[in-house]
């Protein structure tokens, strides 16, 4: 039915079994729906946010993906201004992922602010010396840049590239590419690193305090340091996801071996930093507050195993296993260890935000918990099934990877 | 005050920051006008078109 849209000289299922696999990511989106317009209509009254946990699921996916999308920005500036041209074989992939992570983060917000109507204030009546206002101006610049990107694919389209005009536009754009992608790196680097500053900041919660350098605690460079490190994981992870689903080989081993290698570099810096960090923290910032590393978890539902999980089987494993090559050249152990990495980074802005907010301040105050509603899931797996749909119309109407039909020769 | 910012301030801090923020988006508005221009003068063929 729609086979004059699919890109020439590949393979693709057929419009019914597309429209079936469709079907449970519109259903997450039916329930995304259904949840925003309750939140919308009642309040956010409708989720388990209160005035101590003003930062919650929401907040958590929100952080989680826009680290996982940073492979969009890193990739970007590994092809475009480093100069990799083996990762032009998935830079299409990691920009559509970075773009369906920022676009969902985006929507979220929407719905965790109130009162969208509002949205605007933020820019309009700027606090300059806030970091959330610094992240949302380069979140929304971010988010143009990586529209701008993603256009050229769009009009890779076997349709759209008929149209002389469309096709210019997109080989132009394609040729100033580099200067976006340096745009978009800026914009990535303070968004990242901001996003980390703001509970850097945090004197009154010492759980989250830290030093640092001049104005910037040191977990604005290590959110920075996470992102580029997992994001690369998480591209890696997506494409491995399509090759399971298609049975077919998309990328080649060198474009995926390069990512993989740079990230263990920086996954294995990040973790001696993040040691390092610990380790300074444990001894400076918290007995400054007059407490002790074993008071953070005294009570409460959050043990000191999240932290162990965090460095140890989504950190230091995850960097072995990528650091030698033999590990990493084996399929199995690269998505273990991808997975392991991307867990981890989830872990760690899952302890930046709810368990920071769970630990008392005030000595007459007590550990709290907390545990999302249906409409705070159904908001977030909406982002799950909406990234689903997008990345799923992109692989089949727009030939986002170049080697497709060479590593797939079809034989009538 | 600028069109941009109701509390604005002339001291270094807001033009360090509007500063960094209008030039990421003047560079965004750079390079999608050069594109739009350069694209119809290549339509019209006033222009070469580049071919990959």
């Amino acid at each position: 039915m729609d086979s004059p849209l699919l890109p020439h000289g590949v393979k693709r299922c057929s419009t019914w079994a597309f429209f079936f696999w469709t079907l449970p990511w519109l259903a997450l989106l039916a329930w995304g729906g259904l949840s925003a317009f309750l939140c919308l209509w009642k309040g956010l009254n409708q989720t388990n946010m209160s005035n101590v946990f003003a930062f919650a699921l929401w907040i958590v996916f929100d952080l989680a993906v826009i680290a996982l999308g940073a492979g969009a920005f890193f990739t970007g500036f590994l092809t475009y201004i480093i100069g990799k041209k083996e990762l032009k074989n998935i830079i299409s992939t990691a920009v559509i992922i970075g773009f369906i992570c920022y676009s969902g983060a985006m929507a979220m917000l929407g719905i965790d602010i109130g009162q969208p109507i509002r949205g605007w204030f933020i820019f309009w009546h700027a606090n300059i010396h806030s970091m959330l206002v610094e992240v949302s101006f380069c979140i929304t610049c971010y988010l143009m840049v990586l529209a701008i990107e993603f256009i050229p694919i769009i009009l890779e389209n076997r349709k759209l590239e008929e149209i002389k005009e469309l096709r210019i536009f997109g080989h132009n754009l394609h040729e100033i590419m580099a200067v976006f992608a340096a745009t978009g790196t800026f914009l990535s680097f303070f968004h990242q690193g901001s996003l980390g500053g703001m509970f850097g900041v945090m004197y009154a919660r010492p759980f989250a305090a830290r030093e640092g350098f001049y104005i910037w605690p040191w977990t604005f460079f290590l959110f920075v340091l996470s992102a580029i490190a997992c994001g690369p994981c998480f591209t890696i992870l997506c494409t491995k996801l399509t090759e399971f689903f298609t049975r077919k080989k998309l990328v080649p081993d060198s474009a995926i071996q390069l990512l993989a290698k740079i990230s263990a570099w920086l996954i294995s810096l990040y973790m001696v930093l993040k040691i390092a960090d610990y380790l300074g923290w444990m001894y400076g910032v918290v007995p400054r507050a007059g407490l002790t590393f074993e008071s953070f978890f005294r009570e409460g539902p959050y043990g000191v195993y999240l932290v162990v999980c965090e460095m140890i089987f989504c950190g230091i494993l995850p960097a072995i296993i990528l650091m030698v090559p033999k590990a990493r050249q084996n399929q199995g152990w690269l998505i273990i260890a991808c997975l392991l990495n991307c867990i981890g980074i989830v872990l760690n802005r899952f302890l930046f935000i709810i368990v920071t907010l769970a630990i008392p301040v005030m000595p007459f105050d007590r550990f709290w918990g907390y545990l999302p509603t249906w409409q705070e899931w159904g908001i977030g797996l909406a982002v799950v099934g909406y990234g689903f749909l997008l990345f799923s119309a992109a692989y089949r109407y727009l030939p986002i990877f170049p080697k497709e039909r060479e590593l797939n020769p079809i034989t009538e | 005050m600028t069109p941009f910012s109701f509390e604005w301030q002339w001291n270094i801090e807001y033009i360090i920051f509007f500063g960094l923020l209008y030039i990421a988006l003047g560079i965004i508005g750079v390079g999608i006008t050069f594109t739009v221009i350069k694209t119809g003068l290549q339509a019209l063929g006033f222009m070469r078109e580049r071919h990959f």
